[in-house]
């Protein structure tokens, strides 16, 4: 394999990865650009989803149906978290009320692993047969879920971009996560527009987890953590907060993710995780406020 | 705030001994008449008192929100652990450890002490880049210190048997040597909260700006705090490797941060007293709810086991105090030992306790 095979093939899978990664990361920075709510028990919600498709593949149903009912089940779970345990915290402490999203996450993946089983299942009956086919084109093996995933992806940030300018409720909330009290003078129902935000943001993470499970194969109560800390640190990179900065960050993170494994010697490859918190604790160092962040001011 | 009364060597002293005596007494009665199980679950109560009131050190009084502090726990039950154990153990279970620490094998006591001083190194050196952020972003950073922690304790297989578990550490912590420990953990932490680091730490808590403005050191204050707390829970780490005798990787990670968390919420975050309230109300409950998970038999009828149960009504009981009672159960406030002795000899005479640090609210 030529370098340059090397460098196309490693794109290509580190684009994949770090979409998965954006749509994660869209959700937790729309949540807390509104709330500065930094959203635990978001990664849960792409664990609900796979659980929920994994049992409709079982009455039946054909694909393209069960992926709309997966995605509605995840925003509503993402709504319902939202009106039971973050509207009563709303304006706490921010330590409180991301302890409060800890609690919602221990809950809902404890309730999965009481009542199903903590024992992964396989993934497999739900993703369609051709998903899993291998192109090879020119020396360069590209899966059909890697172009599904990063063509998914594009399709949605162009869906999200339409409605974060075109729609009256996108608009409210950019202006909200601007100035959330200037929002509220004139007029914006912030309730409303903070359902909105856990709806659109709970869908997307309901597409990750489908995409996120059709890689692996596999599902189990737990799958949604690894994900949710990696979109994190994406998030965190780009700026928390900025939807822009969340997608930016993710495509870094997964470049960097794919290229540590290329690069690092064997017996550090085990290590990449480690490296990618490091990276973290770097941006937070170096620029708190993300590469697209902008500075706050403390205002005394 | 009031002027003190002046209290006598004799008054101010007694409540405290008082409370080591009773404190004393009941780790005797316990060690003698309690059953094993009774026996490990009061000891293994006070590690978790001292790991809440580490916590509560960094996060309660100062602020600085970590959520990393069980990576520091890790550290004391593995440094020690690889300390105390026996060299011909050694050569079994870690066969591959360079040969100046294959060789040795340590006192418990200067186990204890070396890993804690290895916590509150690592601590030093991470605290004096992280203290400089503030709010949640220091939980993210040290939520990310903890998943490296994990990695490499999965990683470094020649010093930790990587992801299989680590057993054969000798049973040395004795209730003992857990509630000697924690007495001096409360006096230490006491004595930090009242003295003027304390007071810096609570100001900086309480407003970053104004604190700075008359002259406190906030990274001073901060690093203090974080640091201090990474040695006590380290020495928990090492007591509790002690105990419990087998661990892994997976001991050190979220399930036993949120654990410490909840309790340090529930009680009060900012309040010695509160720390050990929420800490005995949080044991008991999940000790209960423990058995209920493995499966009850109750009048003829079979409830299946639960597993998950107790996390899920401790996630439920904690977004409840969340929601409805913020500061937890003692908020900032103290029990004053003082004023229940006061009460005793002339009614109604004590004054105002010196609380550590108002909630401005």
């Amino acid at each position: 394999m030529s370098v340059l095979q090397y460098l196309a093939q490693q794109t290509i899978n580190a684009l994949s990865l770090g979409s998965i990664y954006a749509l994660v990361a869209i959700g937790l920075a729309m949540v807390f650009g509104i709330l500065r709510l930094i959203n635990f028990a978001h990664g849960d919600l792409m664990m609900v989803a796979c659980y929920v498709a994994f049992f409709l593949v079982g009455t039946g149903m054909s694909f393209m149906p069960l992926i709309v009912i997966t995605i509605f089940a995840a925003a509503f779970l993402g709504m319902l978290t939202e009106r039971v345990a973050y509207r009563p915290v709303r304006g706490s402490p921010d330590v409180i009320m991301l302890l409060t999203s800890l609690a919602v996450s221990i809950f809902i993946e404890n309730v999965f692993v009481m009542v199903i089983s903590p024992v992964p299942r396989s993934f497999r009956s739900v993703t369609p047969k051709f998903f899993d086919f291998v192109h090879q084109w020119g020396g360069i093996s590209v899966s059909n879920i890697n172009l599904i995933t990063v063509g998914v992806t594009a399709a949605l940030f162009i869906l999200l971009l339409l409605f974060i300018t075109r729609t009256r409720v996108g608009v409210s909330m950019r202006a909200v996560s601007e100035d959330s009290l200037g929002a509220k003078l004139v007029g914006i129902n912030l309730n409303r527009v903070i359902m909105a935000a856990f709806a659109v943001g709970s869908a997307l993470a309901g597409v990750a987890g489908i995409l996120w499970a059709a890689r692996l194969g596999k599902i189990d109560p737990l799958m949604g953590f690894i994900p949710l800390l990696k979109a994190f640190v994406a998030a965190v990179i780009g700026g928390f907060g900025s939807l822009a900065g969340a997608v930016l960050g993710a495509y870094v993170l997964g470049f960097a993710e794919i290229f540590l494994i290329g690069f690092l010697p064997p017996s550090l490859s085990s290590y990449r995780d480690a490296f990618v918190f490091l990276l973290l604790i770097l941006v937070l160092l170096v620029r708190p406020n993300g590469i697209l962040g902008s500075t706050e001011r403390e205002k005394v | 705030m009031p002027a003190r009364t002046e209290r006598s060597l004799v008054s101010r002293l007694l409540p405290p001994l008082v409370a080591l005596a009773v404190l004393f007494l009941a780790v005797f009665l316990v060690n003698r008449v309690a059953s094993p199980y009774i026996l490990r679950v009061v000891t293994l109560l006070g590690i978790s008192i001292m790991l809440v009131l580490a916590l509560n050190l960094s996060n309660g009084f100062t602020g600085v929100f970590s959520l990393g502090h069980v990576g520091f726990m890790a550290i004391g039950a593995y440094v020690s652990a690889i300390l105390t154990l026996s060299v011909e153990a050694k050569a079994v279970n870690l066969p591959d450890l360079p040969a100046w620490i294959a060789g040795t094998q340590l006192g418990f006591l200067p186990a204890i002490l070396i890993a804690a001083v290895i916590a509150a190194i690592v601590a030093l050196l991470i605290g004096i880049p992280l203290m400089r952020l503030s709010g949640h972003y220091v939980g993210v950073a040290t939520l990310g210190f903890l998943v490296i922690v994990h990695i490499v304790l999965v990683n470094w297989t020649q010093f930790t048997r990587g992801a299989r578990t680590f057993s054969g550490v000798s049973s040395l912590t004795t209730i003992w040597w857990v509630y000697g420990c924690l007495a001096v953990t409360i006096y230490v932490v006491w004595r930090i909260v009242r003295s003027p680091y304390g007071r810096s730490m609570i100001a900086v808590r309480e407003n970053e700006i104004a604190a700075q403005a008359i002259g406190v050191n906030v990274l001073g204050s901060r690093l203090m705090a974080f640091v201090t707390s990474a040695f006590l829970t380290a020495v928990a780490g090492a007591l509790w490797a002690h105990i419990v005798t087998s661990f892994s990787p997976a001991s050190f990670y979220f399930a036993q941060t949120f654990n410490i968390i909840i309790m340090l919420v529930v009680g009060g975050m900012g309040s010695v007293s509160g720390s050990i309230i929420g800490t005995v109300l949080i044991t008991v409950i999940s000790e209960l709810l423990r058995n209920a998970e493995l499966g009850l038999h109750i009048g003829g009828i079979t409830i299946p086991p639960l597993y998950g149960l107790s996390q899920i009504v401790l996630a439920v009981g904690f977004v409840l105090v969340v929601i409805f009672r913020r500061k937890g159960l003692m908020g900032d406030r103290e029990i004053d030992l003082r004023r229940f002795f006061e009460r005793k000899t002339h009614e109604g005479g004590a004054g105002d306790p010196d609380r550590p640090g108002q909630p401005k609210d």
